[in-house]
């Protein structure tokens, strides 16, 4: 089971990692993994567990370019974002990193804490209730990156850009 | 008929593209800087398996975001770009105290007309100000672009926002920026590009407040075009009077107020004289969005012979060496040291809350750049208003959030 965690709109990369807490300022890396929302929602860095999944409203990932905001959430295992709407230079990030984001407002229908079912493949969350939620599907070119684990093993295995004929 | 960014992306393509198509695209410029250099060399290395990058002419590298180092860890990571710009044979290196990645870039003539420009910083849409396609991408997609020099991308659709008349007293670019966002609101451009019509007027420098503060509506990138203007380039894109666009806001300027988005938002935006009476501890001109010549010498024309409210501090960081320099030239310069102000090291210096003036908690600065989300200057508890240049200074003066125009002596605050 996955945990639910729900998030508001407009959540900038700022409250995602604060620049404060960028790599640069950092001995090691992997501490980023403590920092996720550090500010925002302290609790969350400590409870999250691999595979847990972000629900929040329209707008996520606002702001910087700092792709330590979603590097900080694949650190702690995020499984999926699911938003209405997502900030373009955010989503690019989470799909490099191989972050699958899905563009739907489950805001009202998934509660914080909520223990649910992801099923990737088929694009579906079973709740602990037995409600069946469908995601739409991502475009063609998007499942392509996911399929390889983010744009770097796409680009090594294809040679070419997402999107692009072969 | 196309919008300009499908002007460029053609180009840049090498056959016509319409907005929604997903491209292939050569890119002209890589700008990288200081704060995520050191990630994007380990993929380009380490993940890509690239030794090289592709074009070192094409590659620019600036040390800005915390310069001069703040820290020995920062120090080292400063060292190591260095070395890796030396090794790699790339002749455009901006060290500490050049100035902010996105003027220097324009003043040193590397970002032109009709580019398309990639760099590891959100405001990369910046170099819209000379009618390039500049678009900020993160650690990975620039780390690709440096091995293969080549991106792909999806040509945005287009949204206009057009100015009609010109600049009432006291009034600048950046409150025809924040009423753009007021009524975009910060996700009001996503996926999109923004093109400014209607602002002829404004110099290379004011034109690049409206583009830097066009990612804070979601914009892939935000073109004014330089028809008109002495640059040259690969390509000078246009207004097409033909071309789709998804939406056009139009702005008459002639009944603009002074604009202030409060915290935390950017797009909280509201009228000043809306506000009521806010004190203000610090005041803080610079960065990519407005610290230009232009607005240390707005800044300097009410300060002129006047000073600083008792208890509040302005802090000055020009946005380049060469803003800087012609600040000092012709007495701007000392015009904001007489009234009281301070000067910081040419670069981003307090923006991203790492140095040089970060903010303690129940703070209030008024600040001239582009973010005033929680945290972003340093506490969480500080609150950070945004405005121009002529608020800032107005400010200044009295301590609390000011009306330039009830401080000015009739004078236009807008540059030449
Ligand atoms: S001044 Fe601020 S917004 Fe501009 S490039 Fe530097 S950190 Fe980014």
């Amino acid at each position: 089971m996955a945990r639910v965690w729900l998030f508001g709109p407009d959540i900038n990369t700022d409250q995602i990692v604060p620049g404060r807490y960028a790599p640069y300022m950092l001995k090691d890396e992997s501490e980023l993994r403590r920092y996720p929302f550090i500010e925002h929602r302290p609790d969350f860095a400590p409870n999250v567990r691999p595979g847990d999944i972000i629900v929040a409203g329209k707008n996520f990932g606002c702001g910087s370019s700092r792709e330590y905001a979603p590097l900080a959430l694949r650190m702690v295992g995020v499984g999926a974002i699911i938003a209405p709407l997502f900030a373009r230079i955010f989503f690019r990030n989470a799909l490099n990193l191989g972050i699958p984001c899905f563009t739907a407002d489950l805001t009202s229908e998934l509660a914080d804490g909520d223990e649910v079912e992801l099923d990737l493949e088929q694009g579906r969350i079973t709740t602990s209730d037995g409600r069946v939620i469908h995601l739409p599907p991502p475009p063609l070119f998007l499942r392509e990156v996911w399929a390889a684990g983010g744009i770097v093993p796409f680009y090594r295995q294809y040679g070419r850009f997402p999107g692009e004929v072969a | 008929m196309p919008t300009m960014s499908e002007q460029i992306l053609s180009r840049v393509a090498g056959r016509p593209v319409r907005a929604g198509d997903v491209v292939t695209a050569n890119v002209d410029l890589v700008m990288v800087h200081d704060s995520l250099a050191p990630g994007i060399i380990r993929i380009l290395h380490q993940e890509l398996g690239a030794e090289r990058v592709w074009d070192p002419q094409r590659v620019a590298v600036v040390i800005d975001h915390v310069a001069p180092a703040a820290s020995v860890q920062t120090a080292e990571k400063q060292q190591e770009v260095r070395r890796w710009v030396r090794t790699q044979g790339i002749p455009n290196l901006f060290d500490v105290g050049r100035g902010i990645s996105h003027p220097v870039l324009v003043e040193e003539g590397l970002a032109q007309p009709g580019m398309l420009i990639l760099g590891s910083d959100s405001h990369s849409t910046a170099y819209g100000c000379v009618g390039a396609f500049g678009s900020g991408m993160g650690s990975t997609d620039i780390a690709l672009a440096l091995a293969t020099g080549k991106t792909w991308l999806r040509v945005p659709e287009t949204i206009v926002v057009r100015a009609r008349g010109t600049f009432g007293f006291g009034v600048g670019p950046k409150d025809l920026a924040l009423r753009a966002a007021r009524l975009l609101r910060a996700d009001g451009a996503t996926y999109a590009a923004i093109e400014w019509h209607g602002v002829e007027q404004l110099s290379v420098m004011e034109r690049m407040t409206l583009a830097t503060l066009s990612i804070e509506m979601g914009a892939k990138a935000g073109i004014i075009s330089p028809a008109g203007l002495d640059l040259t380039g690969p390509l000078v894109p246009t207004v097409d009077a033909d071309a789709q666009y998804q939406t056009v806001v139009e702005i008459d300027l002639g009944q603009l107020e002074p604009q202030v988005s409060a915290p935390h938002y950017v797009d909280n935006v509201a009228d000043l004289s809306d506000l009521g009476r806010v004190a203000v501890d610090v005041v803080y001109l610079g960065t990519c969005t407005n610290g230009h010549y232009e607005d240390m010498a707005v800044a300097a024309q009410i300060l002129a012979g006047r000073r600083l409210a008792p208890g509040v501090r302005m802090i000055v960081v020009p946005a380049s060496a060469q803003a800087l320099q012609r600040a000092a030239s012709d007495g701007t310069l000392a015009t904001l040291l007489a009234a009281g102000a301070t000067i910081g090291t040419p670069g981003c210096g307090a923006c991203i809350g790492r140095h040089m003036g970060v903010l303690a908690p129940g703070e209030v600065c008024l600040f001239t750049g582009n973010r005033n989300f929680r945290g972003r200057m340093g506490s969480p508890e500080a609150q950070i208003y945004l405005a121009s240049p002529a608020v800032a200074a107005a400010t200044a003066l009295t301590g609390y959030l000011t009306d330039p125009r009830t401080v000015m002596d009739g004078q236009p605050v807008v540059s030449q």
